[in-house]
């Protein structure tokens, strides 16, 4: 099933008892919008998605916490900046260029670029390299999708992407101190950008991405630490070199560029060996375990097979 | 020109000032709005306020001869509170973070150097706890008492480096503190050169 764009009341899609109760929840200003606006808009836009066996069945992450404590150092260094700033950056429209190695390149408007893909809800958890998690669902499509129809040459090996410069609605790309070196660049192996876990996404509890999450195309991969996860993409290329990615060139002994989930490899200034699962217990909340590649071994174990996971951290 | 805090409030008032922050943190503790990651932000504030009755402990000082504003009389009560809010820090890291886990804390204290360095700053500050009182003053003597509290410096330079080594990247405000510490210590190095040159010239003079 296809993602319903624009046009579409939100009402014909969410039960009516549901969809006013939401709206007062949130608010006439964006129960008004979000009958207008569609993905790339400032408000909320309802989405159609379907359920997928990848999802966990953990209890969800609350959406205040998921919307209210984000690490976008574009947007300011402390948890709760993204949820101040991010208001400020338009989103539509916004283009999306796929270049490199690929048979079919090209530059598109963001309702194009995702227009061919069906949505899916994926609820993953989530583990923060600074040692909390949630548990998150995703409304998006898988980035194999993508890339299979850009079509990638022999020689591509990697997958770069790059997040939006724009200093006039990013504060943190501008001023004396700046947190990181920008554009935010990520990068994946190949292989795992083909992986069925690694997803697109356009939205978060079956709406569009609030700006402050990644708005309006964030990756996510749920084996890896969340800064993998770059947000506002606005370029993915193919390419035939592992690229630099902006924590590795922040401080490449403590980020590396595999920063894969693992707990028996610590960050060099503090333990990997248990998160805090955010809502959980209040100020009491104890700790649990991390999972080997955040729980997703048995899927992704695979792809590195061989490989000396404390030397390729 | 000397400004005279003859007539202002005693230390007690110092002390009720200072309760005020902890005081807050539990109530917002209370009513859950410590945000979504509470232990964190309760750990984290404690750090703060400790480093921020540190920094304004080594005002005092430069205050005075700067200004001729002498709050001499409210520095043992910043320093104690500077103290407890620092225990409360490790205790907070103790329960509701390592979680009384005796292997966890033992290994964090020895292997990562942001937490060695926040338990040697915490180690100085309890001989000055302790000996932040009267008695302490007139059996040490005033001279000694002096070159103990001067283990202030030390604390206060690890604490702001244990701030900055806690955060990813460079994100400001670590580095500020750290910034006004550096201003602080400096200040008072180059008020002690001076010192020792203004004396070693004294006894030169005399010995001639």
């Amino acid at each position: 099933m296809s993602i319903r764009l624009p046009k579409v009341p939100a009402s014909e899609i969410t039960p009516r008892d549901l969809y006013l109760n939401r709206r007062q929840i949130i608010g006439g200003m964006v129960a008004g919008a979000a009958t207008l606006s569609g993905i790339g808009g400032a408000a909320a836009a309802q989405l159609a998605t379907q359920k997928s066996p990848f999802s966990t069945s953990e209890p969800m992450s609350k959406k205040k916490d998921v919307t209210g404590y984000n690490n976008f150092y574009e947007f300011g260094t402390d948890k709760s900046d993204p949820a101040a700033n991010a208001g400020s950056l338009t989103t539509q429209p916004w283009t999306v260029k796929v270049d490199g190695l690929v048979d079919r390149p090209g530059s598109y408007q963001l309702e194009d670029f995702i227009k061919p893909f069906a949505l899916e809800e994926r609820i993953y958890r989530m583990r923060c390299v600074e040692g909390w998690s949630m548990v998150i669902p995703w409304n998006g499509f898988q980035l194999s999708e993508v890339l299979k129809q850009a079509q990638p040459q022999s020689g591509a090996k990697f997958v770069a992407f790059e997040t939006l410069v724009r200093p006039e609605e990013m504060p943190g790309q501008k001023g004396f101190l700046q947190a990181l070196d920008w554009p935010y660049r990520e990068g994946l192996r190949l292989d795992e950008a083909m992986h069925p876990l690694t997803i697109l996404a356009v939205g978060i509890y079956g709406e569009t991405l609030p700006n402050q999450n990644g708005a309006p195309l964030r990756l996510v991969v749920p084996w890896k630490y969340g800064f993998k996860g770059i947000k506002s993409i606005v370029r993915i290329s193919l390419v035939d070199k592992q690229p630099a990615t902006s924590w590795q060139m922040q401080n490449a002994g403590e980020y590396g560029f595999y920063s894969n989930v693992n707990p028996a490899v610590d960050h060099p200034r503090w333990s990997q060996a248990t998160e805090r699962r955010i809502g959980e217990g209040g100020v009491f909340a104890k700790r649990r375990d991390t999972l080997p590649f955040n729980g997703y071994g048995e899927q992704v174990a695979g792809l590195y097979s061989g490989m000396d996971l404390k030397a390729n951290f | 020109m000397p400004i005279s805090t003859r007539n202002w409030p005693g230390p007690w008032l110092a002390y009720l000032v200072m309760f005020i922050p902890v005081a807050a943190l539990v109530w917002t503790g209370f009513n859950d709005e410590l945000g979504p990651d509470p232990a964190r932000a309760l750990e984290h504030e404690l750090g703060i306020w400790a480093l921020r009755f540190l920094i304004l402990a080594l005002l005092i000082t430069p205050v005075r001869r700067l200004t001729g504003l002498n709050l001499l009389r409210y520095r043992r009560a910043i320093g104690l509170t500077a103290f407890w809010y620092a225990l409360l820090h490790l205790l907070a890291w103790l329960v509701l973070d390592r979680q009384l886990d005796a292997g966890a804390i033992l290994s964090d204290i020895w292997k990562r150097p942001y937490i060695t360095i926040g338990m040697i700053a915490f180690a100085l500050l309890i001989p000055l706890a302790a000996t932040s009182n009267r008695y302490s003053i007139r059996r040490l003597g005033g001279a000694i008492w002096a070159r103990v509290h001067k283990l202030a410096y030390a604390a206060t330079a690890l604490a702001a480096v244990h701030f900055v080594m806690v955060v990813k990247s460079w994100p400001p405000e670590p580095l500020i503190y750290a910034g006004i510490v550096v201003v602080l210590l400096g200040y008072r190095a180059v008020m002690a050169f001076h010192h020792s040159r203004a004396s070693s010239r004294d006894v030169r003079t005399r010995a001639t």
